[in-house]
């Protein structure tokens, strides 16, 4: 087990990832996947995570980077259903604010976006996360984070309006 | 969200993923940080040390895979409750000695690990028979960085004239382990 670790970074034991991010990174998946397939992706995430562990580079973004594995599951889910395509909700007509206890409903027009506004509101709203940390997360520039954000909330305001 | 980690944990153990599983468990001593890898019993720490900084040092000497996986620790909760219940003189469980990082060191705790139940030997017999009989100070280091206490029974080790001595998990806690295992225990029912 001596011989997989990359020398000289020092990484927390993964039981404390799993204590400060396991609850913040479900409700991620939650909101971008629903709670349903949330529950396998969530596995998926934590178990790539421990695969790739110890030959992590950098131990300074941790946080982010299981946000990056976390998208990319999300990801996945997406395609799948894109594959096999499940009816698209109605959009409410009541405008209501992006925040972490939105309505579902509202949850549902952001997973219509298209993948990297739709992450990027999501890291933003659901996960609480900074823009250069979105930025690490989605493998992008801080101000392209930021446009992401902007644009998606732009793209559900308009849905909103149209209604 | 118990569910789910608990899901995570078997499913990590069922790959192989965890190289270092950990539990804690009650005792007439305070509650116990128990961790194992694959060759066996690596760690025991006491409360006063900080469960975080326990598990820091494992991740970071010996793998960052560091999971708390109660189940493989079983056996090792099974021989100590029989051990603090006064039904166990002997732990038969296999050790790792990563932790251990000199010779002299290993020496020392070896010599330790052969010290029956209920017997004492002092630091200097134990640097004797690491083989340097005036490195006492050295051997009472190396008893003292003891990272298997209890199971590697550090606790039978007195000064020369029978004082405590040290101990890292606190000299009420050796009081009682030698007191145990003489038969003068009262906290254990037995």
């Amino acid at each position: 087990m001596a011989g997989t670790r990359s020398p000289h970074v020092k990484l927390p034991p993964f039981q404390l990832l799993l204590d400060r991010h396991s609850g913040e990174l479900f409700r991620f998946l939650s909101a971008s996947v629903g709670p349903v397939d949330a529950e396998d992706a969530f596995q998926e995430t934590f178990l790539s995570a421990l695969r790739a562990y110890p030959k992590l580079r950098d131990g300074s973004h941790l946080r982010a980077w299981l946000f990056q594995i976390a998208h990319r599951k999300a990801l996945d889910v997406h395609r799948a259903r894109g594959r096999n395509p499940i009816p698209v909700e109605q959009v409410p007509e009541a405008a209501v604010s992006v925040g972490g206890d939105a309505e579902p409903a509202l949850w549902r027009a952001v997973r219509r976006l298209p993948d990297k506004q739709r992450t990027a509101v999501f890291l933003r709203f659901a996960a609480d996360l900074d823009y250069a940390q979105i930025g690490v997360a989605l493998s992008c520039s801080e101000p392209a984070a930021r446009q992401n954000v902007r644009a998606g909330l732009a793209t559900i305001r308009k849905g909103w309006g149209d209604g | 969200m118990d569910d789910r980690l608990s899901r995570f944990r078997d499913r990590a153990q069922a790959e192989g993923l965890v190289d270092v599983a950990y539990t804690e468990t009650d005792s007439p001593v305070g509650r116990l940080l128990v961790a194992v890898t694959d060759r066996g019993l690596v760690r025991v720490s006491f409360q006063r040390e900080r469960r975080d900084d326990v598990l820091e040092e494992l991740a970071e000497r010996l793998s960052p895979r560091v999971l708390e996986a109660p189940r493989r620790l079983d056996e090792v909760r099974r021989e100590l409750d029989q051990y603090f219940q006064g039904e166990r003189t002997e732990f038969e469980l296999p050790l790792d000695w990563s932790l251990t990082s000199t010779p002299f060191r290993r020496k020392v705790l070896e010599r330790t690990a052969q010290v029956p139940y209920g017997a004492t030997i002092s630091y200097r017999d134990a640097a004797e028979a690491a083989g340097n009989e005036r490195a006492v100070r050295a051997a009472g280091t190396a008893l003292g960085a003891n990272p298997i206490p209890i199971v590697v029974p550090c606790h039978r080790v007195l000064r020369t004239g029978g004082a405590l001595g040290g101990y890292g998990g606190g000299l009420d806690a050796k009081r009682f382990l030698l007191d145990l295992e003489s038969g003068r225990s009262t906290v254990t029912g037995g």
